[in-house]
């Protein structure tokens, strides 16, 4: 495993590489397709280099752990808003997650449908590209529009464009109450529009899944709320008002409770040590019941007001079995556990899947940097 | 201002272009009159005129294809048009341009409350937006100053922001996916009514882009539910270091707004001798606003003004009313417009770390004596995005090429503070030639390496964003 010290060590072990690389953070999110480079970790790239609570910005080296940054931001009341999901209890992996891994795989949590997804809080990086140059863009302000940018593109480019070697993101304050309302015995199609009425009330709501076999085998719905304590309480009894016609509204304001549950939601808990594939689907949430029903033998959990949908199926099911009824409605399909070498990433439209290449030759002529796995050629 | 010599094979070949538009455009969507060509010359930055060779208004993402793909096959540049509010010159025409306008894509497309997104066609204004679904109780987010006017294809362009980015984002964080037309005709759709579009993050690389990657048509955009109130509360101070603290200070006390917005006493006065709001005269004023139910303002309001009152405010009042909240607002959102009824101004767009505020404002003070030129300041705190506008007098020789001196100066000091040149206006042509002292040559390089996957050609707004030394290789090669 190489492991380099630093940045410009790092730099200089790509501009004389001759064989693919293999680049991972902490190791612990292994998506995508085989790759068969050597492996190279950042995670010798350690250390929060800025952190200004004023300001609501952090500055890491891409190594840095995850569970540093966010005992730093705890001590201070701010938390990483996109709430990072923990892939370890889901993909069995060990190790260390890295903030570097999180941005390479653009990881978000239930928080997504309203704070944004980690993408929307990564004001700027540092990167070495497949030459082995040192690059920069975007900076550590709120609002940047100089130039092209790079910073999103990095996100969830898995590390197939360029190696992070530093991260700046926005951060913002914790909340004092989280809240849980809850109804039970809905099935998909009532939950997921249970979900959207709460989503487009203005009550603020930032979280919002449905479990289909979490109350002694049918559906409950979840919807948290945060704030001070006085506001959830309002809002939960606005929302409760709002949802009646949906069923009986429960209201759970036991914050330490509330914090597990949603780390489960996050987490997908209920298929870890479960057998099977596991896809993860991006839909219109009203498609996404629908999508579902096509498929026989998935066990399902939304997330995202039904936008984001857990699928576990029996191992070996065939992608395109899952990838037809998310093309027909529009969205994406990604493998997250399983056969891998069977196409995890959605197929691309031609003209976007030849601008994808286009750019992965610019930042990576040779081809180094984890060939094969978002799919592209090796 | 420099810009690339006019190709004068194109200029030559205009008969033949106009002919070929004319089988794709119906006539009226040609406009190649040079006495009618002028009304395109320049947008909002408008100390730089250049009337196109032609422009052209079509009314589909098809006539876009077509029209583009003429274009290309004949190697004529093409300058993407919204409004033509750009403070940066991003829609400036040249000589042998063709200036491709999106008014007559104005269509809302789709609306769906339940999964909250609309999605419509570029051309239509960013208020136009909110219009189409206010009456359901939804909104669209961004809120540029020139709402009213400006349209959803130059906000993608320019990712803009606005008052409310604070709490909403800007731009990027609110759209979910794009039909968008290549330079070769070649017709993308990216994204749509789902999170996190697939593959690359293409949506993010295409906003902001400036129009040199592609012209967008069509947009799937987040809307969101009205909060069910919201009220400002003005705070005026002393002096401009101690509203700046008092800013971090409201920041880290964990209470979110969705503005802070600052204003020194030049501003100040010229907005309340246009708007009436009851401003006090002071040296520097926040507007802060809070949202929620009258109980949550209440509970939020309570400690800001208690942060607020630790720094000695000369002035501490909450709006009392939809009327006051809406003047309060209206004296903001005019600062541009008013500066202008007494004064030529350069709106400049730097952002700077929030924690940089006092230091900041204190160096512009200083920086204005150097050079006589008095500097208004106008910005949204909370993000640090500051638009200082520097007063000059555009008949008396000498002084605009001093505010713009000025005005790089400012804008460097912003990159040396950790800031950058431009918060949500864009680099255009404006801040082009200062692009060398934000990034470093390798930095510029690989965004022109984008540019060349998208345009090889380099035919699409090739003479904005990069300095025109730096994007010479790429344009001689795109050749």
């Amino acid at each position: 495993m190489l492991k380099p010290e630093s940045e410009a060590d790092l730099a200089a072990l790509v501009a004389g590489a001759d064989a693919p690389l293999h680049v991972q953070g902490g190791g612990t999110r292994p998506i995508g397709g085989p790759t068969n480079g050597t492996p190279l970790t950042t995670s010798a790239l350690t250390g929060i280099e800025l952190y200004e609570p004023g300001a609501l910005t952090l500055v890491a080296r891409a190594g840095t752990p995850l569970a540093e940054i966010e005992k730093a931001l705890a001590a201070e009341g701010q938390r990483l808003a996109f709430e990072p999901m923990d892939h370890r209890g889901l993909l069995g992996t060990t190790g260390e997650p890295t903030i570097g891994g999180v941005i390479a795989a653009n990881v978000s949590g239930p928080r997504r449908i309203q704070a944004g997804a980690a993408r929307d809080f990564l004001l700027g990086v540092r990167f070495v590209d497949g030459a082995g140059r040192v690059l920069r863009n975007g900076g550590r302000v709120m609002k940047n529009v100089t130039g092209y940018d790079l910073v999103k593109l990095m996100a969830g480019s898995y590390g197939t464009l360029g190696i992070l070697t530093e991260v700046s993101l926005k951060v913002l304050p914790d909340t004092a109450t989280v809240a849980t309302l809850s109804i039970d015995g809905l099935d998909d199609g009532q939950a997921v529009k249970a979900l959207s009425r709460a989503l487009g009330s203005p009550f603020e709501v930032t979280g919002a899944a449905h479990w289909p076999h979490a109350a002694q085998g049918s559906g409950r719905t979840l919807i948290r709320i945060e704030g001070s304590e006085a506001s959830v309480a309002y809002r939960a009894g606005e929302l409760q008002a709002a949802l009646a016609g949906f069923g009986e509204v429960a209201f759970s304001h036991d914050t330490a409770a509330n914090r597990t549950l949603w780390q489960d939601v996050r987490d997908v808990a209920p298929f870890h040590a479960q057998p099977g594939d596991v896809w993860r689907l991006s839909v219109k949430p009203s498609d996404a019941p629908g999508i579902v029903a096509q498929l026989s033998g998935a066990q399902a959990l939304y997330d995202w007001g039904g936008g984001l949908v857990w699928l576990r199926v029996p191992e070996g099911t065939a992608p395109d079995k899952i990838r037809q009824p998310v093309d027909a409605a529009g969205g994406h399909a990604t493998l997250i556990r399983g056969n891998r070498s069977a196409g995890v990433f959605h197929p691309l439209p031609a003209p976007v899947a030849a601008l994808q290449e286009g750019l992965r030759q610019k930042f990576d002529p040779r081809g180094l940097f984890n060939p094969g796995l978002m799919g592209q050629a090796a | 201002m420099e810009m690339p010599r006019p190709n004068p094979q194109v200029i030559a070949r205009k008969a033949d272009l106009i002919e070929r538009l004319s089988r794709v455009l119906p006539a009226d969507a040609i406009i190649s009159d040079p006495a009618e060509t002028r009304a395109y010359e320049c947008d909002a930055l408008t100390a730089y005129k250049c009337p196109p060779l032609a422009a052209i208004l079509p009314a589909s993402t098809q006539e876009v294809a077509d029209a583009l793909r003429i274009c290309h096959d004949m190697g004529v540049p093409v300058v993407p048009r919204g409004s033509g509010t750009s403070l940066a010159g991003g829609a400036l025409p040249t000589e042998d341009s063709v200036i491709l306008g999106v008014a007559r894509l104005n269509e809302v497309l789709e609306t769906d409350y339940e999964n909250r997104f609309i999605r419509v066609q570029t051309g239509r204004t960013n208020l136009s937006v909110t219009g189409a679904v206010e009456e359901d109780g939804f909104f669209y987010a961004p809120d540029p100053s020139s709402q009213l006017a400006c349209a959803i294809a130059g906000n993608i362009a320019m990712n803009s922001g606005g008052a409310h980015c604070l709490k909403y984002g800007v731009t990027i964080n609110n759209l979910m996916g794009v039909t968008m037309v290549l330079m070769d005709g070649t017709v993308t759709e990216i994204g749509g009514a789902h999170l996190d579009a697939a593959g690359y993050d293409l949506l993010g690389l295409i906003c902001g882009s400036e129009g040199q990657l592609g012209v967008v048509t069509e947009a799937t955009l987040r809307i969101l539910h009205k909060p069910e109130g919201a009220r400002p509360v003005l705070m005026g101070f002393d002096s401009n270091e101690v509203a700046g603290q008092c800013v971090s200070d409201i920041i880290k006390a964990g209470v979110l707004p969705v503005a802070i917005e600052f204003m020194d006493r030049l501003c100040i006065r010229a907005c309340e001798a246009f708007a009436k709001a009851g401003y006090p005269d002071c040296e520097a004023l926040l507007i802060v606003e809070v949202e929620g139910s009258d109980a949550e303002i209440d509970e939020q309001l309570e400690t800001i003004m208690e942060i607020a009152r630790r720094h000695n405010p000369v002035e501490l009042r909450q709006s009392t009313s939809a009327e006051e909240s809406a003047k309060i607002w209206l004296g903001r959102k005019s600062a541009f417009g008013a500066m202008g009824q007494i004064n030529d101004y350069m709106c400049l767009d730097g952002t700077i770390p929030v924690s940089q505020l006092p230091y900041v404002l204190k160096r512009i003070g200083e920086m204005s004596g150097e050079f006589g030129l008095d500097v208004a300041n106008v910005f949204h705190a909370g993000d640090g995005n500051m638009h200082p506008l520097i007063l000059f007098d555009a008949n008396k020789p000498g002084d605009l090429e001093r505010c713009e001196a000025l005005g790089a100066e400012i804008l460097k000091l912003c990159v040396e503070v950790g800031g950058c040149l431009t918060g949500e206006h864009g680099v255009g042509i404006e801040k082009r030639d200062l692009m060398t002292d934000q990034y470093a040559p390798e930095d510029l390089s690989i965004q022109m390496a984008v540019k060349d996957v998208f345009d090889p050609k380099w035919l699409l707004n090739p003479a904005k964003v990069f300095p025109l030394a730096s994007s010479e290789a790429h344009r001689i090669a795109a050749e």
